[in-house]
């Protein structure tokens, strides 16, 4: 049905009708959830309303060079994966409700979960789902499942705002959530074996973690199975270009944000949460699934399948009841990579790595700053300790045009001089040169 | 099709009692408004159960549907034939396409199932 605009006078018309007034017409919603009057002004000619527009925009500060990471980078992203993207044939935010008819979006789609499965080494991939956060909250969700369990371990180097999104939708769930604390950069064993028991259902880590430190899971994986737990890994595609794959380490559920694969920061959105499992555990995945198949005529074609798990059928017993397909961010993840192929993505994740390398090596010759963690092996983020608050420096830099990191202490109270600084494939020798110059200006 | 001397209930699973084991699976009824399965999702061996907890669940291209349990008692066999081939379900609902077996544990649980006949009766009033 189409958005229908009236006029007081038909409006008028309407209710005489019907024999009502609109306070009548509206008499069954609450007086206190009713907005009444809106107080906006009156309407502007278009050109007034984009300068209007374009002056708000102008206080942003833009074209900051960027050594901010936490969750989102800023990778380069190939003119063609937009103008692939945006044909009219993809530009869709959902899936398909006839899917039949949409064949070109579903084998997009299917081709999307077979580079998560390539890029993760698992077994099946979901059509996607909003975001790295809620990825990790399904995956969680889905272990509980497995298990028939309600304990859940989850370690504080795993993304503070993933683990703020998991208690919030856990909060008047009777779920028990433990939480392992990471003082040195790495898992502590010790703690994660010592609350692992026949209750655990999930053991949710990160790789690299939040602090971009890189480990290798395959202990507390084993340790975790002989108890009977999964291991839940939320990682960050990109260095899967060079990292060892969760798979190989031995997780059962891997998530993860996509949206270094090709979409922009863009204030929270929309990103890409991406899942993948083993088999086995197919059915207690959340989220659609593509398949190939073939029609009557022996033709290959692409179906939804699996459906019976999903909310339209199962209803209340769904395995999810708050995900959805982002059909064009899982379209621009495989467009991205379809444009960097094996040796591309590798190439980026090398580059990542080794200017970060660089980066650390010449902000840590700064007197007064120090690297916090002794854990020698980082991807393309680590913690500086800086001599002064770090919030403060940020603030600073932002004015020499850096934005400098993400001041640890506003998740973590303990690490107040702390600064996670983040460093990508776009990043130049001369802007890193530049930057640590910056900083050294003012400490 | 509605067989004589096992018990029913009225979400359509049907009991066979041997002392004091439980047979059980889906009836006609269920088995064809479903259509053809595609999965069925066993209970685990030592699952203990109290009558109308979620035993199992079946699966169609078109639903999911739990079976819930006629009696009260523990899980001592599952028909693992049915993972691998769930459509034994639809061919032979009340022979091989059976779920799994039960030890009663609370023999009172089985007082109020429904005989054949009275099962017949309530089918036709859907």
């Amino acid at each position: 049905m189409p958005f229908i605009a009236n006029t007081a006078e038909q409006q008028k018309q309407m209710l005489a009708e019907m024999g009502l007034t609109m306070e009548k017409l509206f008499s069954d919603i609450p007086k206190g959830l009713l907005c009444g009057q809106l107080n906006l002004p009156d309407g502007l000619p278009e050109q007034e309303v984009r300068e209007v527009l374009a002056g708000l925009a102008g206080k942003n500060s833009i074209d900051l060079t960027l050594f901010l990471g936490g969750g989102f980078y800023d990778h380069f992203i190939p003119a063609a994966v937009y103008s692939i993207i945006s044909r009219s044939e993809f530009y869709t935010a959902y899936t398909p409700y006839q899917p039949e008819v949409s064949q070109g979006t579903l084998q997009a789609i299917y081709e999307y979960q077979s580079t998560i499965c390539r890029l993760t080494d698992m077994e099946v991939a979901n059509a996607s789902i909003y975001d790295g956060g809620t990825a990790m909250y399904e995956a969680m969700m889905m272990a509980l499942r497995i298990t028939g369990r309600n304990k859940v371990i989850i370690d504080t180097s795993v993304n503070p705002i993933y683990r703020v999104m998991i208690e919030s939708y856990t909060r008047n769930l009777k779920i028990e959530l433990v939480q392992t604390h990471c003082a040195t950069g790495l898992v502590d064993r010790e703690q994660i074996l010592a609350k692992l028991d026949n209750d655990t259902a999930a053991v949710i880590l990160q790789n690299p973690n939040f602090f971009g430190c890189v480990d290798d899971f395959s202990d507390i994986a084993e340790a975790a199975h002989k108890k009977g737990a999964l291991l839940v890994v939320s990682c960050y595609p990109i260095s899967l270009g060079i990292l060892k794959t969760p798979s190989s380490m031995g997780a059962d559920i891997v998530t993860g944000e996509g949206q270094s694969l090709g979409m922009p920061m863009s204030f929270g959105g929309p990103y890409l949460g991406f899942m993948a499992t083993r088999m086995e555990h197919v059915r207690k995945m959340p989220g659609r699934i593509i398949g190939r198949t073939k029609d009557r005529n022996g033709t290959d074609c692409f179906v939804m399948t699996l459906q019976a798990r999903e909310q339209h059928i199962r209803r209340e017993k769904a395995t999810s009841n708050i995900c959805s397909n982002e059909a064009l961010c899982a379209m621009t993840a495989l467009v991205y990579l379809s444009l960097l192929g094996k040796e591309g993505l590798r190439e980026t994740a090398q580059l990542c790595a080794d200017k970060a390398s660089y980066a650390y090596s010449r902000l840590t010759a700064i007197p007064g700053v120090k690297s916090h963690f002794k854990a020698k092996w980082f991807f393309n983020e680590f913690v500086l300790d800086l001599p002064k608050d770090a919030a403060d420096v940020i603030g600073k830099l932002i004015e020499k045009g850096f934005a400098a990191g993400f001041p640890l202490s506003r998740y973590y109270p303990d690490m107040k001089n702390c600064i996670l600084v983040c460093v990508t494939e776009k990043r130049t020798k001369q802007q890193i040169g530049m930057f640590a110059e910056a900083l050294e200006s003012v400490l | 099709m509605v067989v004589k001397g096992l018990l029913y209930t009225k979400d359509h699973e049907w009991a066979k009692i041997e002392g004091d084991i439980a047979i059980i699976g889906i009836t006609d009824h269920a088995q064809n408004q479903l259509g053809e399965l595609t999965f069925v999702e066993l209970p685990d061996v030592g699952k203990e159960i109290k009558q109308k907890g979620e035993l199992a669940v079946v699966e169609s291209s078109k639903a999911a549907s739990d079976v819930y349990s006629p009696v009260t008692g523990k899980v001592i066999e599952a028909n693992t034939k049915l993972e691998k081939n769930p459509e034994i379900v639809n061919d032979d609902c009340y022979g091989a396409g059976w779920i799994c077996k039960i030890q009663i544990t609370d023999k009172g649980s089985t007082q109020n199932l429904i005989d054949a006949a009275q099962y017949e009766i309530y089918l036709k009033g859907l």
